[in-house]
């Protein structure tokens, strides 16, 4: 029964990390800007996905609604508005592709010695646990971790309030 | 995380998601000939009374209309995407009705089955997320359409939603603090009212549903706020390039869009299966669950009579007082409804002491 279970839980995964970093090549592949956009729409979705296998399910959900459904429309809208299309794409000059190499490369560094340093041997990634949990994450967040939780969301406020006054402005 | 697979329970998880499914659909369909008939009457006309009695086959005939129409796709269109858009507006119109509570529990062959697909308990955080990826059906489908209106209505879609999601998701908060979870079969449970005990959250938050109406009326694109489709402006608006079914999709993703949001405003404040003044404990569980989803569906039917109401008596905003009342007027309330809401709820926390 164990062994169903696990294995279920294993061919989601596969299924997830494939989606994930499919998707997110054909991100940077993909000729269209607007495709390019949808594609990383998918590889979020992937993500959630993953997030929802380690059983953090209020993660999952606002990975979806602020990455997927505010800010993705954001980078659609104005790719919209800007009509790039893929024969319209200006060519990038040679220095800015030899930068992107490189901040690229630094990027792979620190990633790659992140992941060697890191402890793969425990199963805390498929077991999951409830730290995830709105609960517990909510208890967490007001005791532990209060006042940079505050902080927050007074930036967060003061920018929802600057853009209210931004519009009244106009007028 | 250690799901006990258990075959009956996915065969009946299949089963009830084969009822919403076809539900919703049908409710939609007959929400269009509600929609016709309100329309009627509101005019003083008789409305559709040819096909069948009281024309009750109407959305038969106008479903299979609208399947043999021919179909045309724009030759500068992108393709995929151009049938992405009216499907993805299909399946998140109907994704929602996963975690509705529908009723109290059933009880067949010796099994409770709860009559809810999911009680996930980030419940009314999904509903938010799949909402939320509506607009992108709307702006797929305009992108690809190639078409100057098309684009522009799909961008008033997307920018309107975003706007009345903020106030909507404030307004969220507020109700949040009353009920503490956001699981939505918990909080049909907390509004359980029985005798003189009157539950329901109306009650602590009527500014809250007045906010959370509006919202819906403008996330579902309905008059007052059907800007995106203007078709004085705009010709079709974002679906000025779409023809049969796949325009059917669009025009049928409204109406399930406004069913589900009816079912989810009933569960929010109007206490979902609850019957007020009646103690469901008293009848047999099955009889108890099957008023339940009647008492449920009664209350979505008058929403959605509300819906179609407004639409044949209010005329349609302008864009820059949609964008006015949006930011200017329903944040600001929600912001103040929030703050309001959270200072009481502390206080009686703390035993009415200051």
């Amino acid at each position: 029964m164990l062994a169903g279970i696990m294995s279920i839980t294993e061919i989601l995964f596969w299924f997830l990390a494939v989606l994930a970093l499919g998707s997110a090549i054909m991100v940077i592949t993909s000729k269209s800007p607007v495709h390019s956009v949808l594609w990383l729409i998918v590889t979020f979705f992937a993500i959630s996905g993953h997030y929802i296998l380690m059983n953090a399910q209020f993660l999952a959900i606002v990975n979806i609604i602020v990455y997927a459904g505010a800010i993705m429309v954001l980078f659609l809208f104005v790719v919209m508005l800007m009509n790039l299309n893929a024969n319209s794409e200006p060519q990038k000059n040679r220095n800015l592709q030899f930068a992107g190499l490189i901040s690229g490369g630094c990027l792979f560094l620190v990633l790659v010695t992140a992941l060697m340093k890191s402890d793969v041997s425990t199963n805390h990634l498929m077991s999951g646990g409830d730290a995830g949990l709105i609960k517990n994450l909510g208890k967490v967040l007001f005791n532990d971790y209060l006042v940079p939780f505050e902080l927050s969301s007074v930036l967060f406020l003061s920018a929802m309030i600057g853009a209210v006054v931004i519009g009244k402005r106009s007028d | 995380m250690f799901l006990v697979i258990d075959l009956a329970m996915i065969l009946e998880k299949l089963v009830l998601i084969v009822i919403v499914v076809m539900a919703s659909l049908v409710i939609a369909m007959y929400a269009t000939y509600a929609e016709r008939k309100v329309a009627a009457i509101l005019q003083d006309r008789r409305g559709p009374n040819r096909a069948g009695p009281f024309g009750l086959l109407q959305p038969v005939a106008d479903g299979i209309k609208l399947f043999f129409k021919e179909e045309i796709i724009p030759d500068f269109s992108s393709k995929f995407l151009f049938i992405l858009g009216p499907s993805m507006a299909m399946m998140t119109a109907i994704m929602t009705g996963a975690v509705i509570p529908w009723g109290d529990k059933l009880q067949l062959f010796g099994r409770d089955i709860p009559l809810q697909i999911a009680d996930v308990n980030v419940g009314i955080l999904y509903v938010f997320a799949v909402v939320s990826m509506g607009v992108y059906g709307i702006m797929i489908g305009s992108w690809a359409s190639n078409n100057k209106y098309s684009l522009m209505g799909g961008l008033r879609a997307a920018s309107q939603i975003i706007s009345y999601e903020l106030a909507m998701g404030i307004t969220l908060i507020a109700l949040l603090m009353v009920t503490g979870t956001l699981s939505l079969k918990e909080m049909v449970l907390q509004q359980h009212s029985e005798g003189w005990h009157f539950g329901w959250n109306i009650r602590y938050q009527p500014l809250g549903f007045l906010l959370f109406l509006i919202c819906a009326f403008a996330e579902c694109n309905r008059t007052p706020f059907d800007l995106a489709e203007a078709e004085n402006e705009l010709i079709g608006g974002y679906h000025t390039e779409y023809s049969s079914m796949k325009l059917g999709f669009y025009l049928f993703a409204e109406y399930i869009n406004m069913f589900v949001s009816s079912v989810i405003m009933a569960t929010l404040f109007f206490g979902g299966y609850d019957i007020p003044f009646l103690n469901e404990a008293t009848l047999s569980p099955n009889i108890a669950a099957l008023v339940g989803i009647v008492a449920l569906m009664g209350k979505v039917c008058c929403f959605l009579f509300f819906f179609m109401w407004v639409r044949w008596t209010i005329p349609r905003f302008r864009y820059d007082q949609l964008m006015n009342l949006g930011w200017r007027v329903l944040i600001p309330l929600a912001l103040v409804n929030m703050l309001a809401t959270g200072a009481v709820v502390l206080l009686k926390n703390n035993n009415w002491h200051f």
